[in-house]
């Protein structure tokens, strides 16, 4: 699958140990339990679904890829490559919300 | 118990003046005993007629009639109803009132202004200047006396769109050489000449707003991103935000100045992430109530510098707050619209 497969290195991603995504930007950001988001630097705020907020709190406590992935296969059904396909996705979304 | 002076209560919806929110600001503000007087330019300003903020309503001249004329109606005002702080909100107001800041002590009263010379520096025809020398990015600007400007203004590498501004107020993007022309006529009746063309940014706008404190520093800084614009590009919404960044730049520019007074600083925040400052103004903005709903109540330390009093206790400005203008009717006893009609004073 496209997405198990880093597109430069032709690993898996799940063997990918760097961050995510900027752990200070995923640190600034105030979560609700609700799911609602506010970036206290740029105003922006947007809100996100149950499985969002989860991955955004493990991003919180600075997990890479593969615990990430390892921490969500116990708590929702799904395959591990169709978690990691969205987490991928999602911290590409916080990217694109929140450029460096 | 001091009594302070407001200026700046016109407040139509779509671009109120600063004095009702910095009025609303005094008296929400802890520690601070303060009769409030309004003061208006046209009998249809709202600020003269809201007893909620304003104890007192006057009429001033308009600026154009001089600072003479503007001395001589504060001293009137000031014999009959004494005032300790005068707060100048408008623009198009401060020249006449630094001109006058000496009669107004020899009245005892007192202001936080920057001088004339910390004005000139942030006008937005020196702009380009004042950024180089704080080392932040600006749009070109450029003071123009005839529209034909426009016609050229591609042969000096300016692009569509522009905007088009006013010395004091009023600022328009324009799209092709005829926009720009009515945009031109229409600010120079306003406001007069020069009018300012300035390069246009593509980004979101983020406002900072603080009070000099005429030694290069700045106190209380809040920094809000606009959520919701009017027509007219003023905020309706915005969000009280916290960036190091935005707030370092601010300071530079204080630094450079040295400025004194309140201060708005503008800034539109381009895709890369690099902050252009498109204005300096010279005044607290209509917004300036976010500065109490966030526990940095600006106005109320302006005055307490004014008194040389110690400054109130700040925390860190609540970024996250937000707010909403809406606009409410005021009754106005056809009594106290006579008074101010005929004595340019609300009984």
């Amino acid at each position: 699958m496209f997405y198990n497969r880093h597109p430069m290195t032709n690993e898996s991603n799940t063997t990918r140990r760097e961050p995510l995504i900027d752990a200070k930007l995923v640190q600034r950001l105030a979560v609700s339990d609700s799911g609602f988001v506010f970036d206290p630097v740029s105003g922006h705020s947007f809100s996100v679904n149950e499985t969002g907020l989860r991955i955004l709190r493990l991003l919180k406590e600075g997990q890479d890829l593969p615990s990430a992935v390892k921490a969500l296969c116990d708590e929702f059904l799904g395959s591990a490559a169709d978690i990691e396909r969205d987490v991928l996705e999602f911290a590409g979304l916080l990217r694109k919300q929140f450029p460096a | 118990m001091v009594t302070v002076a407001i200026s700046g209560m016109n407040a139509r919806p779509d671009n109120p003046g600063p004095g009702v929110a910095v009025a609303r600001c005094l008296r929400e503000a802890a520690d601070l005993d303060a009769r409030i007087i309004g003061f208006g330019y046209d009998a249809l300003d709202p600020g003269l007629y809201l007893t909620d903020y304003c104890d007192a309503g006057y009429l001033l001249p308009y600026p154009s009639a001089g600072d003479q004329a503007l001395a001589e109606r504060l001293e009137e005002i000031h014999k009959s109803d004494p005032f300790d702080v005068f707060i100048p909100c408008l623009d198009a107001e401060l020249p006449n009132v630094l001109r006058i800041e000496q009669q107004l002590k020899k009245l005892g009263v007192r202001t936080w202004l920057p001088s004339e010379d910390q004005l000139k520096l942030r006008s937005k025809e020196r702009l380009n200047e004042l950024a180089a020398h704080a080392e932040i990015a600006c749009p070109r600007t450029r003071g123009i006396t005839q529209p034909d400007f426009f016609q050229r203004c591609d042969d000096e590498g300016w692009k569509y769109p522009l905007v088009v501004k006013g010395v004091f107020y009023d600022a328009y993007v324009a799209h092709s050489p005829a926009d720009a022309a009515v945009a031109f006529n229409h600010i120079a009746r306003t406001w007069g000449y020069p009018v300012l063309v300035q390069e246009h940014i593509k980004g979101e706008e983020y406002n900072l707003t603080g009070v000099g404190d005429g030694e290069g520093g700045l106190l209380g800084a809040v920094m809000m991103k606009k959520t919701g614009l009017t027509d007219k590009g003023k905020a309706w919404a915005g969000v009280a935000v916290s960036d190091q960044a935005l707030l370092d730049a601010a300071q530079k520019l204080i630094k450079a100045t040295r400025w004194r007074g309140p201060l708005e600083v503008e800034v539109i925040k381009s895709p890369s992430g690099t902050y252009h400052l498109v204005e300096i103004n010279p005044r607290f903005p209509a917004w300036i109530y976010l500065s109490a709903g966030v526990g940095v109540n600006l106005p109320h330390a302006l005055v307490n510098l004014a008194l040389s009093r110690p400054l109130p206790a700040f925390g860190e400005p609540r970024a996250g707050t937000m707010f909403i203008r809406y606009a409410l009717e005021t009754i106005v006893d056809l009594g106290q619209f006579e008074s101010i009609i005929v004595n340019g004073v609300r009984e």
